[in-house]
């Protein structure tokens, strides 16, 4: 599996994502923002950080970087695209995800652990979790607050394209579990066709014991199982 | 070629959480403006820009609004001629 990690002015997730490729035996490379062409690659990463200051709306400007003609036409023809945190938002202002994310109900940054259900394990980033499992991934966000039109979220809901929720210990999408005031405690969504996931939480902060979770590590496996049949 | 003055009001959508707003308006009311029903933040951008005429102005930022400066999901605007190189826009 060879991976792009783009990076943008502001990213900061982006070594943690190169890290996360690489744990699962893929191959990763970093694409500079200005850069063009993504040839050769088996699926594209947007990391977490605060790419422009965001500045604007987070991920607005972002977006508007050369190299995101290329995410939209990789992912337009079936290509694996994963955005977290801050890479969700830039999905959302590229319109490559429904809805967008707003400051948190509770104007407080959030930066702590997080329990997840994962509701779909039939998609490409999430293969090698099981349907219902509940996984603790860090979030570290000011603007998660996923909002949408009524139709959109209805429609989010009908389509099972809800990945991942935030729950509690035991897998209840119950108030107190929800960090940010996401429509029906939202955490992740992927897109029609199934092969552009968006989410919150950070997956690449829990690789590894000394971090304190190894959740993570499913979303990585998942595309590397996918993307690389040979590898296991 | 007229150089205008757009100011740009960007608003949260109506029905919309503003939590910002939610904020201040506590503010508001534990500083004694018991009357204060709602608050909400938005923000404006001033755009100096040269067209042949207001509407041409106007019509490029509304572009502009559409494609970058509000997002539609969450944000209204508004687009306001302020003022030409010779003065107050009429």
């Amino acid at each position: 599996m060879k991976v792009a990690v783009i990076t943008f002015p502001g990213s900061n997730c982006d070594y943690d994502l190169y890290k996360a490729a690489q744990q699962v035996g893929g191959e990763a490379s970093f694409v500079w923002h200005r850069e063009r062409g993504l040839d050769g690659f088996d699926a594209v990463l947007l990391p977490g950080g605060f790419s422009y200051g965001d500045y604007l709306r987070p991920g607005a400007i972002a977006r508007m970087s050369p190299i995101m003609e290329d995410v939209v036409a990789f992912a337009d023809a079936g290509g694996p695209v994963l955005g977290i945190c801050n890479g969700f938002q830039i999905l959302c202002e590229a319109g490559l995800l429904p809805g967008a994310l707003v400051r948190n109900d509770v104007l407080k940054f959030q930066s702590h652990d997080v329990f997840l259900k994962v509701e779909r394990a039939d998609t490409l980033f999430t293969s090698a979790y099981d349907e219902g499992q509940v996984v603790r991934i860090p979030i570290a966000h000011g603007d998660g607050n996923y909002e949408a039109e009524r139709e959109t979220l209805e429609m989010l809901e009908e389509e099972e394209r809800i990945v991942f929720r935030y729950v509690d210990e035991h897998g209840h999408a119950v108030e107190e579990a929800n960090p940010n005031g996401s429509w029906h405690n939202i955490a992740g969504i992927v897109n029609e066709a199934g092969n552009v996931l968006g989410m919150m939480p950070h997956p690449e902060r829990a690789m590894e014991e000394i971090l304190g979770s190894t959740d993570g590590e499913g979303v990585f496996r998942s595309m590397a199982r996918s993307l690389s049949p040979a590898a296991t | 070629m007229t150089q205008y003055l757009i100011e740009v009001r960007v608003k949260p959508r109506p029905g919309l959480l503003d939590p910002q707003g939610k904020a201040i308006h506590h503010a508001l009311n534990s500083l004694g403006w018991t009357g204060v029903e709602d608050v909400r933040v938005g923000k404006t951008i001033y755009i100096d820009i040269e067209a042949e005429s207001a509407d041409e102005a106007r019509t490029s930022v509304e572009e502009m609004c559409r494609k970058l400066l509000a997002n539609p999901v969450t944000e209204d605007y508004e687009v306001l001629v302020v003022e030409t190189a010779e003065g107050a826009a009429s």
